[in-house]
């Protein structure tokens, strides 16, 4: 799926390119890797302690994002990279983590309910009669499902419910 | 040869069991509503069946998943050609010949050309399973941790090369991979690594919520804010017979996507989507009227699906023979074979052949009711396609969450699902390829284990990979591979995959 972004960019101009700035990104996460590695023994080569490998890998993190920042000249723009569901996702990755906060406490059908009507509800506007529906349904319904018929343990909320 | 068939007749004894049986079948079905759904691929419908499977027989585990599987392959065909949406990456291909034949007024034979090729190339996939699986399972058992080490590394090689994108970027997706596999205690010493003093990071980063969050979450944010999907025409069963012209023309495709499929299928990385991307590409090459493909051409359906389901079928191979993954799908497999306490590799074969040969027969059963279910029942599978997405994608959503969170009733796998979601969202705006790194997480604490355990055989000495013939032809593989790979890159020239259709991902 790799293509769908570059479908989204538009090739030349100047600037930095994505695959420049990709890389020393890389490059700075294998340097941070190395610093938190620095707690674990690396030991010898005859007995390679915890830290052996992790460093090894943190080594090659690096020179690839290195690699890749040096070869990236002919990569798209970063400018050019567009973002048009940027908003939607970060208010469904929220919204994800809002519910999963909620998962334990109040329980799996009340916080999947509230999961479903935000989202169809607030951020799609859909009617609130199916809303309802969609939402009540779902929770009630892949409970019965998911726990009673499969079997498999499922949160629920301080009511029992 | 003789052997071979007995162990297969055993496999049949526990794939026709009606319980095995109704899970086979009970698996199709989901995986066939999982692949048609966008967002929700073979991957993300394994992972989120996974915990259901926990109470039941590790036969009936895989089978199901297996069923999960294949039925996700065939579903992703169906909405490619109708609808030209890939429920699945492998089914990309699919959509530039099958949408313009149902365009063209021939939906009806583009699907049955399809469930025909996948049901051909799944049977050649199950016969090559069970003769190669035995064969190359009894060669592993001359592997020590040497000859591993250097197959994991083969391995990753041969995904970057495979890979559809630049391989550096490959590469650092693989390497990601394998640093995300660090985390948690370390076998050997019992440090606990890179935890940030989270208790149940203790025990690693699970494969099901990397999976599941840079698959299916980050799918999901990519195209929650698509338009409705459009008009689903619905092909009535007569208007589902090719014409003979139409099989006469699907024939070779068929047949060669299977055998190319298979065999791309064993190496590691994204094999069933690179294996439609290459079939298409030999298919438009070998063509008489190469200019026919993208407007209709049967064969750009034909090749594509045999061999990605072939794919599929031969990923089966090194997972169950050497238990090692070769993509995101069979980590996950092995995962919920390793829950009920069984190690797939060398010895699986021989230590429990009911559950080897009872797979392999299933997977024939299952590649029979596909066919039954795919053809007659489209009508009825379509009208899955007919939900709005903006009550779909939420829905989507809440099973992510809830199948992640049932696997080992943890939130904070949750939360590693969701940050993977949206590391996998930006990376794949950036054009990285996400498969290395599920199969780096899978395959790092392996690797790591085996190199160390080499390092201290030979006390200190990397002179120990080329002391083992085995481990020195697997490093010179992976040197050449590299070298191929980085040529390109060096000298101005066209890529291999470029002229095998790849080219829109090949950078």
């Amino acid at each position: 799926m790799a293509e769908s972004a570059h479908q989204e960019t538009v090739h030349g101009g100047s600037g930095l390119k994505s695959d420049q700035v990709s890389g020393v990104i890389l490059l700075g996460l294998a340097l941070y890797i190395g610093w938190l590695n620095r707690e674990f023994p690396v030991g010898s080569l005859a007995e390679p302690g915890p830290g052996y490998v992790p460093l090894l890998l943190a080594i090659a993190l690096g020179s690839i994002g290195l690699l890749i920042a040096v070869f990236g000249g002919r990569s798209a723009p970063l400018l050019g990279i567009r973002w048009p569901e940027a908003g939607r996702a970060a208010a469904i990755l929220i919204a994800c983590a809002v519910t999963t906060l909620l998962l334990e406490r109040i329980g799996y059908r009340l916080s999947v309910a509230v999961l479903l009507v935000f989202f169809i509800g607030v951020v799609e506007r859909k009617k609130p009669l199916a809303v309802v529906l969609v939402a009540g349904g779902f929770s009630l319904v892949s409970f019965y499902v998911i726990a009673d018929l499969l079997h498999v343990p499922l949160p629920r909320g301080p009511w029992g419910f | 040869m003789l052997e071979t068939f007995h162990s297969l007749m055993l496999g049949f004894s526990v794939a026709f069991q009606p319980e095995v049986l109704m899970y086979a079948f009970a698996g199709c079905i989901i995986g066939t509503l999982v692949g048609m759904m966008p967002g929700l691929g073979p991957l993300a419908g394994i992972s989120l069946l996974l915990p259901a499977t926990f109470g039941l027989n590790p036969i009936i585990a895989i089978v199901l998943l297996a069923g999960v599987y294949y039925g996700a392959m065939y579903g992703g065909s169906t909405t490619s050609i109708l609808m030209r949406i890939p429920g699945e990456a492998a089914s990309v291909m699919t959509c530039v010949d099958g949408y313009a034949m149902t365009q063209n007024g021939r939906a009806g034979p583009a699907l049955a050309i399809a469930a025909i090729g996948s049901f051909f190339a799944g049977t050649v996939g199950v016969v090559g399973l069970m003769l190669l699986a035995p064969t190359l399972a009894s060669f592993a058992l001359r592997f020590g941790p040497p000859e591993y080490t250097a197959l994991l590394l083969m391995g990753l090689f041969v995904l970057a090369y495979m890979s559809g994108g630049s391989m550096l970027k490959t590469l650092a997706m693989a390497v990601l991979g394998l640093l995300v596999g660090m985390i948690g205690i370390d076998a050997m010493s019992g440090y606990t690594r890179f935890s940030f003093g989270i208790v149940e990071l203790g025990d690693g980063v699970g494969i099901v919520p990397v999976a599941v969050g840079l698959f299916g979450i980050s799918e999901i944010l990519l195209t929650a804010g698509q338009a409705e999907p459009p008009k689903v025409q619905q092909p009535s069963l007569r208007q589902l017979i090719p014409s003979g012209e139409e099989f006469r023309r699907s024939a070779g495709p068929i047949l060669r996507g299977s055998l190319l499929g298979f065999m791309i299928g064993i190496i590691p990385g994204s094999a069933h989507i690179i294996s439609s991307f290459v079939s298409y590409g030999i298919e438009r090459r070998l063509s008489l009227h190469p200019e026919r493909f993208g407007k209709g051409a049967i064969e750009g359906v034909a090749g594509p699906e045999s061999a990605n389901n072939a794919a599929a079928t031969g990923a089966f191979v090194p997972m169950l023979a050497l238990g090692i993954p070769t993509s995101p799908v069979t980590a996950v497999m092995i995962a919920a074979i390793m829950i009920h306490g069984i190690s797939p590799g060398p010895v699986l074969i021989q230590e429990q052949p009911e559950l080897f040969w009872g797979f392999v027969a299933s997977m024939y059963v299952g590649n029979v009711v596909l066919l039954i279910l795919n053809l007659p029942m489209v009508g009825l599978f379509v009208n899955l396609l007919r939900i709005p997405y903006a009550y779909m994608y939420p829905c989507i959503l809440a099973f992510c969450i809830v199948g992640v969170y049932s696997v080992s009733n943890s939130v904070v796998d949750v939360v590693i699902m969701l940050l993977m979601g949206g590391v996998g969202y930006v990376l794949r705006k950036l054009g990285y390829d996400l498969a290395p790194v599920a199969l780096g997480l899978v395959l790092g604490p392996m690797l790591e284990l085996s190199l160390r355990q080499s390092l201290a055989m030979s006390g200190g000495s990397y002179g120990i990979f080329l002391e083992r013939p085995i481990a020195v032809t697997m490093f010179v593989l992976a040197l050449i591979l590299l070298a191929l790979a980085l040529k390109p890159l060096i000298f101005k020239g066209k890529d291999w995959r470029a002229n095998v259709g790849l080219e829109d991902q090949v950078d």
